[in-house]
């Protein structure tokens, strides 16, 4: 029997780059995907003939650079279109819209508040050197401070040394991000109700917390991330889809002489006297391999793919305390043509942008109120986008597909998730984007609902959580996905985690995978 | 008289929201049409970007003796040339060094049509005495569109009411779009799948008209030069006057290039009789070129580290840049030779140059190019890569 040199269980975007760069390293490498596509989250399906949507995950945010360049995505096919504006409705029939061209923004802002145009500079620049300060990290291997090991030690004081080199006042505002609510940090700054609302959404995205929750100031600096990597508006939009992310990743991994299987379930890893050997699929297959790589979420990884007798139980205990709680959805619609908006009429360069639903701070807290006592929200936060606005080929000629991510849909929802369930939700958010675009309703030609159960019955995310849990403080870094388990090992040697639910995390950023495929490497299994 | 505008202007003027203007022989064209030109450099690898390239110069050449004449000018085959064919060449003076390079397209038996960077007027007929020839400027009287990316077959089928699958890469044919009369050819300047639309400088802007109306659904995006110059980088596409220069315009020798050099040693025709320079070229072939136009990929790394020392991320052109820019070697004392073009690759991530260096750096070589960091010059780690940096199927296919 064929022995490979590693397995890879699931073929999302993070298991596709550890497969790839393992690969790419001469390791005979076998990924398993239960689905029949790769991709995880990270998938283009047509669910309505001629209209192409990002099933799930729908924006590429942070996806490292460096693997485009090291598995020379692009000549796979990966392309990521720049996503130019966002445009914030007003329930009075105003907008606030944040466009590309710098100048145009400073005088939008002062439409509203010409102290907020002023402060916006100063808070971009502050962003920036917070991001500077953190964006290291992202790239290095979690060091675990009760360690005493020399590797340990040794991140430990760069990391130290990192710190001190900031200087008081960065260093205050880093305390700060770390502690403080979005709404509150942003308080400090800004005045316009609106533009805080806006901003303050993107620290609740994939957490079971609202913007007035301590600890979602941090979230808002991952979107100053990218920026640093001189990718300028690193925030996009993938040619094709986000499947085409994995499809480009795949076709990289296979290039270098991977093998891909769909259709393929693994039941569990084999262990034999504390050391992976191989993979059992669900139909009594046994495959083997020195190193065996789960890329799905901690508590799959850990709880459902080994029996827990081969791990410490506090460890057992560490993963069942890992929080999930996934809080979004998704509604994808074909349209007939694009919705006008009360606030812009008519069709223009404001739907080549992203469409957010947040007009206020009260109104996206209120969506968290709905959530905290178990129901989807009522009038929730919403982040649009027009993927065939950026790429035609993604609905037929003249015709568009709309993403709406929603927020807040509690996994566990009042009575459970039902379909008429999943379809109020939908109603839900169809009504609430018809009073922003009378009219919207009409154009409708086909609708698909997303619930957090449906993610993770479709995808395997537990709870349907989008980063694979929580992106919450004290989730992240060396806590990601267990103290002392966060470097991509874990207690049964050949065994290896390599998902978003490992350091850094979080978005089509590939960077799990990246640094899990070096430790593995490193490790030389 | 001031600059002109081209049988365009009428369309492409109100679309300019920067005002941003370019020189090209003589006329103004877009820079970019929008405040900044990332939609539509995006356009050209990802729907169709539509480029006036009226000012090209353009001649039409006819009669018994024209193929004689043109290949006695340029160094690729015209005789052997099919109609419907399309030839990319440079042109020499005679001892070998280059003077512009263009296209000759082979509308029929005796007639053909050649366009260049620089006016060749005087050239053509220098070289035509006594041949049976008749050389026509069409400058002016003939505009040209440029669509470029991988929609830009859809669109001209649609609007050609015709399937141009069997159109092959460099071939051309007549069509008509919207009644009026047309030659397209699978040509352009991005390295992608695209075409160029040429058309009686009278019937422009309704031409205009057509394909931009036609091209709505599919994201067809008017596009400036400054895109341009990212994609043709990337393609590894020369630029005269700016990657090389004239051999007519050259001051001292060193100014010069052969197309060996320049790295279209594919271009010169073994199987032909006496053309301009076919010596010199000859002989170069045989003891080799002592120059190669290369790319070179600058190691991120490395320009990340230069940057972080004086506590910077890394900076990058925002612009495909123009300037000579020294390549020494990885110790980083001997200059190796020159970078003309660079830019960073939006869609690769890559910081990409252009570069003359001697013939002997392979493929993989590491180099150093000269980076300014904080009003500091510095040296950045680079690796000599093949051209082209980006080559999808699709331009072929």
């Amino acid at each position: 029997m064929k022995r490979y040199d590693a397995i890879v269980i699931g073929g999302g975007h993070n298991g596709l780059v550890t497969a790839a760069y393992l690969a790419r390293a001469k390791k005979s490498v076998l990924v398993l995907e239960r689905r029949p596509r790769v991709g995880g989250a990270a998938v283009t399906e047509e669910i309505f003939p001629g209209f192409k949507f990002s099933m799930f995950s729908y924006v590429v945010s942070l996806l490292r650079p460096e693997i485009i360049r090291d598995l020379d995505l692009p000549r796979h096919g990966l392309h990521i279109l720049p996503l130019e504006s966002t445009v914030t409705p007003m329930e009075n029939g105003d907008y606030l819209a944040a466009w590309g061209d710098h100048d145009e923004t400073r005088r939008e802002l002062y439409r509203h508040s010409p102290r907020d145009a002023e402060a916006y500079d100063e808070y971009g620049r502050l962003m920036h050197f917070m991001a500077q300060a953190v964006k290291p990290i992202l790239g290095m291997v979690p060091p675990d401070p009760t360690s005493f090991a020399p590797g340990d030690l040794a991140g430990l004081l760069k990391l130290g040394r990192h710190f001190r080199g900031l200087g008081s006042e960065r260093l205050h505002a880093l305390v700060k991000l770390m502690t403080m609510s979005s709404a509150d940090f942003l308080d400090e700054w800004f005045e316009t109700d609106v533009l805080k609302a806006t901003k303050s959404a993107s620290g609740i995205i994939g957490t079971f917390l609202g913007p007035r929750s301590p600890g979602t100031a941090y979230v808002l600096l991952h979107h100053y991330m990218g920026e640093l990597d001189g990718v300028f508006r690193a925030w996009g939009f993938a040619k094709g889809g986000t499947g085409a992310v994995s499809e480009a990743i795949a076709a990289a991994a296979r290039g270098f002489g991977a093998e891909i299987r769909c259709d393929a379930s693994v039941a569990r890893v084999l262990v034999k006297n504390g050391r992976a050997q191989g993979v059992v699929m669900e139909n009594g297959d046994e495959l083997r391999a020195d190193t065996v790589v789960s890329s799905l979420d901690p508590r799959r990884t850990f709880l459902q793919l080994l029996e827990s007798d081969h791990l410490p139980s506090e460890f057992v205990a560490d993963i069942k305390r890992f929080k999930f709680r996934g809080s979004s959805g998704k509604v994808n619609l074909a349209l007939d043509a694009l919705p006008s908006f009360t606030c812009m009429p008519g069709v223009g360069r404001q739907h080549r942008g992203a469409f957010s639903i947040s007009p206020s701070l009260d109104y996206v807290e209120r969506a968290y109120d709905d959530a905290k006592y178990g129901e989807f929200s009522r009038r929730p936060y919403m982040d649009i986008v027009f993927p065939s606005m950026i790429d035609p080929g993604m609905a037929p000629p003249g015709k568009h597909v709309m993403s709406i991510f929603v927020q807040y849909a509690p996994y566990t929802l009042n009575g459970g998730w039902t379909d008429a369930k999943r379809e109020a939700f939908g109603d839900a958010v169809v009504n609430t984007v018809e009073s922003f675009a009378p009219g919207f309703k009409s154009l409708i030609l086909h609708r698909q609902v997303i619930t957090p159960l449906d993610i993770e019955r479709i995808t395997g995310l537990s709870e349907g959580n989008i980063f694979a849990g929580e992106l919450a403080l004290h989730q992240l870094f060396f806590l990601r996905p267990a103290p002392g388990w966060a470097k991509f090992a874990t207690p049964v040697r050949g065994f290896y985690q390599c998902g978003s639910g490992t350091h850094p995390g979080g978005g089509i950023m590939g960077a799990s995978g990246r640094l899990a495929a070096m430790r593995i490497l490193k490790d030389g299994t | 008289m001031s600059l002109r505008t081209t049988p365009f202007h009428s369309r492409t003027g109100p679309l300019s929201e920067g005002q941003a203007w370019r020189r090209w022989a003589g006329y103004v064209v877009a820079s970019s049409y929008e405040l900044s030109h990332d939609r539509e450099y995006h356009a050209i690898r990802n729907s169709a970007a539509l480029f006036d390239v009226s000012p090209l110069y353009k001649y039409l050449v006819t009669g018994r003796d024209a193929a004689r004449l043109l290949d006695h000018v340029v160094t690729r085959n015209v005789g052997k040339a099919k109609v419907g064919q399309v030839l990319y060449t440079p042109w020499c003076d005679n001892v070998g060094k280059q003077i512009d390079d263009g296209t000759i397209s082979v509308l029929g038996e005796q007639t053909f049509r050649m366009t260049s960077a620089d006016p060749t007027l005087r050239w053509l007929h220098l070289n035509a005495s006594g041949l049976d020839v008749k050389i026509e400027d069409v400058s002016e009287t003939t505009a040209a569109l440029s669509l470029q990316g991988p929609s830009s077959r859809e669109i001209l089928q649609i609007a050609a009411e015709r399937d141009l699958s069997a159109l092959k890469y460099f071939r051309l044919t007549s069509a008509r779009i919207r009644g009026i009369p047309v030659t397209i050819s699978r040509t352009g300047y991005t390295g992608d799948l695209g075409y160029e639309v040429w058309v009686d400088a009278a019937q422009a802007v309704a031409l205009w008209d057509a394909v931009v109306e036609t091209g709505r659904p599919f994201g067809i995006t008017p596009a400036g030069m400054l895109a341009l110059d990212v994609a043709r980088i990337e393609a590894g596409l020369l630029l005269i006057e700016v990657d090389y220069f004239s051999s007519r315009h050259a001051w001292i020798e060193s100014q010069k290039s052969s197309p060996l050099e320049l790295g279209l040693g594919w271009t010169i025709a073994t199987d032909k009789e006496r053309y301009n320079g076919q010596a010199a070229l000859e002989a170069e072939r045989l003891r080799g070129p002592a120059w190669q136009f290369t790319g070179l990929t600058v190691d991120w790394d490395s320009l990340e580290q230069l940057y972080a020392a004086v506590g910077l991320p890394p900076r990058l052109p925002t612009q495909a840049w123009r300037t000579s820019v020294p390549i020494y070697d990885r110790g980083g004392h001997k200059q190796l030779g020159y970078a003309t073009s660079g830019g960073w690759s939006p869609l690769l991530k890559r910081y990409m140059a252009l570069a003359h260096l001697g013939s002997e750096h392979v493929p993989g070589t590491e180099v150093r190019m000269e980076v300014t960091v904080e009003h500091h010059r510095k040296q950045a780690k680079a690796h000599v890569t093949p051209l082209p940096f980006f080559n999808p199927d699709r331009k072929r296919a």
